[in-house]
């Protein structure tokens, strides 16, 4: 039981003040831009709701938002079943258990645009190892910096060698969570493996399952750096995902009203989108 | 060995392949690289690392990371284990909304923030310093922290506590000598992901720096396009920032999944 105290706030207070101060700062500059024009001179005109209008009508957003949608949608259906297939298949015990978790842990260990570097490396279709054993010995056409359909395989793959580890990790800390009694009493009662799965390891995996699937939608929504050091939102504009085109408008550009706009709006569906899978997945636990 | 551990093993195969291959790459010279497909180092050279080693541009790069990363990771638990005891053991006005709050900020995408950090950090003098990146990485990594620790704390009895005053302990004495031992594997996986999200992450420490403490990651993206991509070099960089993570993932190894599994939802 906890107990009621209004002086826990105090605290909290070092947590609140550094963490409001990275937050709202920043949120409210970028809110104030968000409503203004400025031609670069420090001068800034009202403009109101114009920017968010121009940037929910535009194409070119909509074309990013769709990109960045099928991305995000493609990494959870590989790497949700992945993750779980592979926590399903681990030893439990003995001294293996460390070697497996430190090996699968070590992709995430790595500077973001090592990974994407490390990548590029890999891909070269002449002089990189996967790109020279797809050219020359199965004779496949692969070059990403031609072809989107090899682009967007390149960093789906990517992600799926990035990131499976997270929901094998925490797939796996739900394992072996689960007490040996359940699967006596399993075997008992003569259960497939496939009901062993449904009706123990699915439930009892479940509030794990919800913050890998939760932490890797926005993981993958919010992805930057990888696809930018390993395509560079190319070829074309095929792999140009939300955030890239945020900091191509917000940077490049210096448009700083529309980026603004943008990130808001960004930000808002990041929001939406967490909160649906949320409330989804812990419903019901409230009944 | 039993059937089902193939999969594990060609998980793990393909896991290693990028990174044999960047480890195989920076023990190349450039003219091996360009010239055709090896798939072991043909002429074994160590020419890379030597530049790494000599150049200040280059190991001033791990020197910086290392330096703002270590700063955040001690920053984040100094401030989390409090807010985190609060919340385990206490109810207060808005805790609830409070904690969510503080979770959403790891939904914000650092781009979003990336512009606003900059002018942040110059007008309050911290520009291109330890301490800019550090703070900045408060931003995802506190709420982390706070969420990791409050599992843990959740499952020390609270009778530890009580039995503590009953003995005449003061708070502070109370914390630091019997609370926070008791619950050490927690403070290790929570600074163990608090030194991984920093250590990773580039957008927002590339923006905040400029020479005095500019990370490694950023040195690499520079050299790789003003010498004309010397692979050889960007490997041997990429290879050098694989070892702390490495190094720091090793100690914590028997925590980590049990880590992961302790936060609420």
């Amino acid at each position: 039981m906890k107990t009621e105290n209004q002086k826990a706030w105090f605290f909290v207070l070092p947590v609140l003040l550094l963490v409001a101060f990275n937050a709202l700062i920043p949120m409210m500059t970028v809110v104030n831009y968000s409503v203004q024009e400025t031609f670069g001179n420090n001068q800034f005109f009202w403009q109101g709701l114009d920017w968010f209008e121009q940037i929910l009508r535009s194409e070119r957003f909509h074309a990013a938002l769709g990109r960045q949608f099928l991305f995000t949608f493609l990494i959870l259906i590989i790497e949700v079943p992945l993750g779980i297939a592979i926590a399903l298949s681990m030893p439990r015990k003995g001294i293996w258990v460390p070697v497996c978790l430190v090996l699968m842990a070590l992709p995430m260990l790595i500077p973001w645009n090592v990974v994407g570097a490390m990548w590029n490396i890999f891909t070269l279709p002449d002089i990189g190892l996967l790109g020279y054993f797809l050219n020359h010995t199965l004779g496949i056409q692969y070059d990403m910096t031609q072809d989107p359909i090899a682009a967007w395989i390149t960093i789906v793959t990517m992600d799926v060698w990035h990131w499976t580890s997270l929901v094998v990790l925490l797939a796996y800390a739900g394992l072996v969570s689960i007490p040996d009694a359940y699967y006596q009493a399993a075997k008992i009662d003569g259960a497939s493996n496939w009901s062993v799965f449904r009706f123990i390891q699915l439930p009892k995996m479940k509030s794990v399952l919800t913050i890998a699937i939760l932490l890797r939608f926005m993981d993958s929504f919010n992805i930057y750096t990888e696809p930018f050091v390993l395509t560079g939102g190319g070829p074309g504009n095929s792999t140009t995902l939300l955030s890239i085109d945020l900091v191509k408008i917000a940077l490049g550009q210096f448009d700083l009203g529309p980026a603004a706009a943008m990130s808001l709006i960004y930000f808002a569906i990041t929001l939406l989108v967490s909160w649906l899978f949320y409330t989804l997945m812990t419903k019901d636990d409230l009944n | 060995m039993q059937k089902r551990s193939i999969v594990p093993i060609v998980y793990i195969l393909f896991l290693m392949l990028p990174i044999y291959w960047l480890v195989a790459m920076s023990f190349k010279t450039t003219n091996e690289i360009l010239g055709g497909f090896s798939m072991f180092p043909q002429t074994f050279t160590l020419e890379n690392y030597k530049v790494i080693f000599t150049d200040p541009s280059w190991y001033w790069g791990y020197i910086n990371s290392i330096s703002y990363v270590t700063l955040n990771t001690v920053i984040s638990i100094a401030v989390a284990l409090p807010a985190a005891y609060a919340f385990s053991r206490y109810r207060f006005l808005g805790d609830k909304q409070l904690f969510f709050w503080l979770l959403t900020n790891r939904m914000a995408p650092a781009a979003v923030f990336a512009l606003p950090f900059f002018q942040l950090y110059s007008a309050v003098g911290l520009f291109d310093t330890y301490w800019a990146v550090a703070l900045a990485h408060c931003l995802f990594n506190v709420p982390l922290a706070v969420w990791i620790l409050e599992g843990f704390m959740g499952g020390v009895p609270k009778e530890l506590d009580e039995t503590a005053y009953v003995d005449g302990y003061s708070f502070p004495r109370f914390f630091a000598t019997i609370f926070i031992p008791s619950i050490k594997a927690g403070v290790g996986v929570a600074a163990f992901f608090c030194f991984m999200f920093s250590w990773v992450e580039l957008l927002l420490a590339k923006t905040l720096t400029a020479v005095a403490a500019k990370p490694i990651a950023a040195t690499m993206t520079k050299t790789a396009s003003s010498a004309g991509y010397e692979l050889g070099l960007l490997a041997a960089a990429g290879t050098l920032t694989i070892i702390p993570g490495a190094i720091v993932i090793y100690f914590v190894r028997n925590y980590i999944a049990k880590g992961f599994a302790m936060g609420r939802v």
